[in-house]
Order: C-alpha cells, then sequence, then structure tokens
C-alpha cells in the first residue's frame, strides 16, 4: 500500500519534532555521530517521506517507488529516524544506532539490511552520479518515478560533483531532483571561509539546471517547491534548501562545532525539552 | 599432456572485450554501455553501432562514470565501464570501492591498455598498478585473460554468470590467439598449458604467450618448465598453484605490472600459507614505463620469452 501522504503543514511539523527528538535520543545513545547536519534536515525528511514520495514502507522494493538517494551518509540519523517514523523499521531500533551488529550503521549500509536504504554511501561527491545513474535507467525504461538526491553544500566542493552535474542536464534528465542542504556551514568552519560556492545559484543554472530557493526549515514553502519541481521538463532540477543547521535546538543552531558531535544524554534531554 | 595450441593469427585483447561486450548485449536488453570519449579505444565501438539506444555518453569524466554505472545496477542494469586502466582503477578507484563494491553491484569494468605493450603513449596510460588496485577491494573479482578468444568469453562470463562487480583487463598490442578452444574457461579455474616438473611458470593476460615461449626455449635448455595461465586473478585458483608448488617445488609468476602487490603477490600469498616454496615474480620492478615500440619495451622491461628464461635459468640456478 502506497504511503498516505499528510498535506497539513501543522501535522507535518508534529513529525518533525518527533523525528528530531528521535535523532538527539540515538545520537546521544551512540554517543557519536552528526547532529547538526540531521537536524537541519528533520523537515525536509518529513515532507518528502510524508507528503511527496511515492513509497511503500511494507514493500521497500517496490518498482514504481521513488528514490531517494542521500549522498550525505552522514546524515543518517535523520534517514533513520524518517524511515522508523514511516513504518519501515520499530522506532526502538533507532537507539542501536552505531553499534556493533547494528543495521544502523554510522553511515548507512544496504549489506546490514535496513529496509529503506536505497545506496551505501558516505564518501562525499558520489550520490548525484548514482542519482543520474538511476535517472537514466528511467529514462530508458520511460518510467514516471522521481530519483530525489539529498546533498550538503560542503560536498559541491567535490569535483565529481560537477561531472555529475554535467551529466544530468546533457541527458536532460528530469526524474532527477536535487535538494542541496544550504546551511553555510562545514566541519572546519563557513563555507565562504573554507571554499567559497557563491554564486551558487548562477554556477547550477549556467550548468543547464532549473535552480529554485526555498527555506528549507518551513514545510509550506518546502512542499510548495517540491511540487514546483515536479513540473520541470526537459532538464533536471535543483532546490537549494536554505536551513539553520542545528535546527529545532535553539542552543547549537548555527554552529558549525555540531556538525560532527552527538550530545551527551544530559544535553540530549535538555534539548528536547526546548524543541520546537 | 601437453594442451594443442591454436593458430588463429594475432588479436589484441582489447578486440574480445568489444566482441564478448556486444554478445551479452544481445543476450541481455538489460546490458548498458557507458562511454567515456574513447569508445573505439577500449573496444565498444561495435555495441555502440549496433545498440546506440543503449550506448550512453558521459564523456571525459570517470569517477561519475563509475557511480552513474551503481546507479544503472542499482535499477537493474548491467552496466559496462570501460577506459584506460590508468583511469578506470586509479582516478575512479574511490567511487568503485564505495558506491559499486561496498553496495556489492554487477558493474564490469573494462580496464583498457594494461600493462607496458601499451607503447609509446608512455608511462601515463600504461596500466602497471591496476591488478592490485582491484583485487583489494571486498566483492571484487579481477579477470585477466591471455587472448582475444578468452577475452570474449570471459566478458560473457562476466555477464552471464556474475552478479558482483569485475574487473577485466585486456591489452591493446595483437598477441598469438592461441588458447584451445576444447579447454573450458570457468571464472575462478587456471588452466594447465603445459606440463612440466622442474619449475611452474604462471603467468596472466598477455605474458601467458611469452610464459609459453620461454618454457619450449627452457626445454631446449633441458629444463622442464610447467606453464599455467591464472585469467582470473581474484578469486585466485588455489588448488592449481598449491598443486604447482608441492609437485614443482619451484614458482615463477610472470605479469606486466608492478611486481608489488598484483599477480605474482596474489600467487605468494597463496604459496606462503599453504606450502611455501622459493618463487620469482617477474614484472615491473617498482618503475614507470616509457615511451618505445611494445618490443623494444618488452625487451627493455626483461618480459620477453628470452629474457623470462634467462631470469628462470638464474633462478634455479641460486635455488639448488
Amino acid at each position: 500500500m502506497i504511503f498516505k501522504k499528510i498535506q497539513d503543514a501543522g501535522e507535518l511539523k508534529i513529525i518533525s519534532a518527533n523525528i528530531r527528538k528521535d535523532i538527539l535520543l540515538s545520537l546521544a545513545e551512540a554517543g557519536s555521530g552528526h547532529t547538526g547536519g540531521s537536524l537541519g534536515l528533520a523537515d525536509i525528511f518529513t515532507c518528502l517521506y510524508f507528503s511527496v514520495m511515492n513509497h511503500d514502507p511494507q514493500n521497500p522494493q517496490w518498482k514504481g517507488r521513488d528514490r531517494l538517494i542521500c549522498s550525505i551518509g552522514h546524515v543518517a540519523p535523520v534517514l533513520y529516524a524518517a524511515l522508523a517514523h514511516a513504518g519501515y523499521f520499530p522506532e526502538e531500533e533507532l537507539l542501536t544506532l552505531r553499534k556493533l551488529g547494528s543495521r544502523l550503521q554510522g553511515h548507512p549500509g544496504r549489506d546490514h539490511g535496513l529496509p529503506g536504504i536505497e545506496l551505501s554511501a558516505g564518501s562525499l561527491g558520489q550520490g548525484l552520479s548514482v542519482a543520474v545513474g538511476m535517472a537514466l535507467a528511467a529514462k530508458y525504461d520511460r518510467e514516471d518515478h522521481r530519483i530525489f538526491c539529498i546533498m550538503g553544500d560542503g560536498e559541491l566542493q567535490e569535483g565529481s560533483v560537477w561531472e555529475a552535474v554535467m551529466s544530468a542536464a546533457h541527458h536532460k534528465l528530469d526524474h532527477l531532483c536535487v535538494i542541496v542542504d544550504r546551511n553555510n556551514l562545514q566541519i572546519d568552519g563557513r563555507t565562504s571561509d573554507v571554499m567559497e560556492l557563491e554564486p551558487l545559484a548562477d554556477k547550477w543554472r549556467s550548468f543547464g539546471w532549473e535552480v529554485m530557493e526555498c527555506n528549507g526549515n518551513d514545510h509550506k514553502e518546502i512542499l510548495s517547491t517540491l511540487g514546483s519541481m515536479s513540473d520541470v521538463h526537459s532538464k533536471p532540477v535543483v532546490m537549494l534548501a536554505h536551513t539553520l543547521m542545528g535546527k529545532g535546538v535553539k542552543a547549537i543552531e548555527n554552529d558549525y562545532r555540531w556538525h560532527g558531535k552527538a550530545p551527551s544524554k544530559e544535553e540530549a534531554e535538555k534539548f528536547i525539552a526546548t524543541l520546537e | 599432456m601437453n594442451m594443442q595450441l591454436n593458430n588463429r593469427g594475432s588479436k589484441p585483447t582489447k578486440t574480445g572485450f568489444g566482441e564478448g561486450v556486444l554478445e551479452a548485449g544481445k543476450l541481455h536488453p538489460e546490458l548498458m554501455v557507458l562511454g567515456a570519449d574513447i569508445t573505439a579505444s577500449v573496444g565498444l565501438d561495435l555495441f555502440a553501432k549496433e545498440f546506440s539506444e543503449r550506448f550512453i555518453s558521459l564523456g571525459i569524466a570517470e569517477q561519475n562514470c563509475a557511480a552513474v554505472a551503481a546507479g544503472l545496477a542499482l535499477s537493474g542494469k548491467i552496466p559496462v565501464f570501460s577506459t584506460y586502466g590508468v583511469f578506470a582503477a586509479l582516478r575512479s578507484a574511490d567511487q568503485i570501492r564505495v558506491s559499486v563494491c561496498y553496495n556489492n553491484l554487477h558493474v564490469i569494468i573494462g580496464g583498457a591498455h594494461a600493462g607496458i605493450s601499451v607503447g609509446p603513449d608512455g608511462a601515463t596510460h600504461q596500466a602497471l598498478e591496476d591488478i592490485a588496485i582491484m583485487r583489494v577491494l571486498p566483492n571484487m573479482t579481477v579477470l585477466s585473460p591471455c587472448d582475444a578468444t578468452q577475452a570474449k568469453l570471459l566478458t560473457q562470463l562476466a555477464a552471464d554468470k556474475l552478479k558482483s562487480p569485475v574487473y577485466i583487463r585486456f591489452g591493446r598490442e595483437a598477441v598469438p590467439d592461441f588458447i584451445p578452444t576444447n579447454i573450458e574457461t570457468e571464472i575462478g579455474k587456471g588452466q594447465l598449458l603445459k606440463e612440466g616438473n622442474d619449475v611452474s611458470l604462471m603467468a596472466t593476460g598477455h605474458m601467458v604467450w611469452e610464459a609459453l615461449q620461454a618454457a619450449y626455449i627452457l626445454e631446449k635448455q633441458g629444463v622442464d618448465a610447467r606453464v599455467i595461465n591464472i585469467h582470473t586473478i581474484k578469486p585466485i585458483d588455489k588448488n592449481i598453484i598449491i598443486e604447482a608448488a608441492r609437485e614443482t617445488k619451484k614458482i615463477v609468476t610472470v605479469e606486466e605490472h608492478q611486481v608489488y602487490g598484483g599477480f605474482g603477490s596474489a600467487v605468494a600469498e597463496v604459496v606462503a600459507q599453504n606450502f611455501p616454496v622459493k618463487m620469482k615474480i617477474i614484472g615491473i620492478n617498482d618503475t614507470f614505463g616509457e615511451s618505445g615500440k611494445p618490443a623494444e619495451l618488452m625487451k627493455k622491461f626483461k618480459l620477453d620469452a628470452e629474457d623470462i628464461s634467462t631470469t628462470v635459468i638464474q633462478f634455479l640456478n641460486d635455488n639448488n
């Protein structure tokens, strides 16, 4: 049965809050992992899995499903929490994150058998190429499912990303929807200090892509932008989603030091109490 | 009993690879070929002409190519990605490691221009490190056919029998097409080409022919050399190697590749752990190649039959 889609932004907001809570709990239990990006992407993952994508948690390999390629494997906690809440596996399993024998690897690994994982990923810059391969196959087979690819903004510093960007436009892959988590931060600090990405929209546009921008932490904006993305034909489309790293936990929002740090159990409790 | 060799003239193994992809494409409608701008040079023009709708041009972008192949495989296709081995195995090594091998996908990777016999293009284009890099990756099968007929067969088998990543290495220079068609070519099985009990010569790829010729030279000097073709470097045929170690007590390996980490190392891993005997690894000795005619280079790097036989005699004298 295809997942029932929720359109009410208020309802989606509650799901995002629950996902954030589970991100914090699973990371605190793991003792390591990437908090900032996972929290920042919670609203986008909620919109994709609960409102936009055609998918079936009871039949994860359903051929007609939309695919989500999480190129930034380090935000696994938000992917896992979204999958669990959508019904792919029990929510209790989230507490096994990063532990020996767990299906929830530090970066997603298909070989561990977690349902709903489309790609083992973690080496930055590869996911878009894989998504291009999937979009080429969909186009050749005349299928109409979409391939969503979540990328980080820092990840765009990898040169091979632009090989993939070029190839998607060359082959007019309109099955492909890229979402860039534009939070302006990476491990060493601000992207503008580490390696300037601007003018980012112009870069994508000059490569032949349709570019859209939105507040990536506003459900209504995300939904309306994702909706417009499906109206783009004969070329690939990218959404530059302006998000706040650590969104939802005021104490750590927009702080690059929380890119790759997990909260202690005490911190997690405190953060959860303040979640919006 | 020695194998009766065939004489079908000379062809590069790349031709066999191209013919194998074409045949596999006829049998598998899901087989798709990725172009990396050197389509004819790696033998894929045959397929591109016959099945243009299943040929996808991706330009000079090997890293993208390898990961695109992973995406196609995840969608039920059998992608073939081929370029020169130096680029296929080295430029896109991380994409092959993570997107292809970690995801354990049926991607056929062709590594052309293997060895120094590439000739005048020189060091940048002579793949001498690809075996070492490809064979260390989990889930990867590594094939290294000795002639065009075997290259075609192994390519078809890679499409028909495997469901996991495979690297096929082939050369540019024409080499005698000699493997008897009545002996079976099976992935993972070595082939005994000549009996002998004084020493075993194990070779891979284009060096198999040279090793055979070396054995005939040695015969005239009273040395009875066994010759074994190892066309599957991973998973390697342990039985044929252990048997040779037990029966001939001495092993010489021959490859157009660095002596570190390559085919000889793969044989040594089996020998050292199962039936330790003295070995000599013949290959490129930790140096880059250079420009020259293929035959000149084979001579300079002591990889032709005459030099191999001299090295074998020296090795036998040192270890008697």
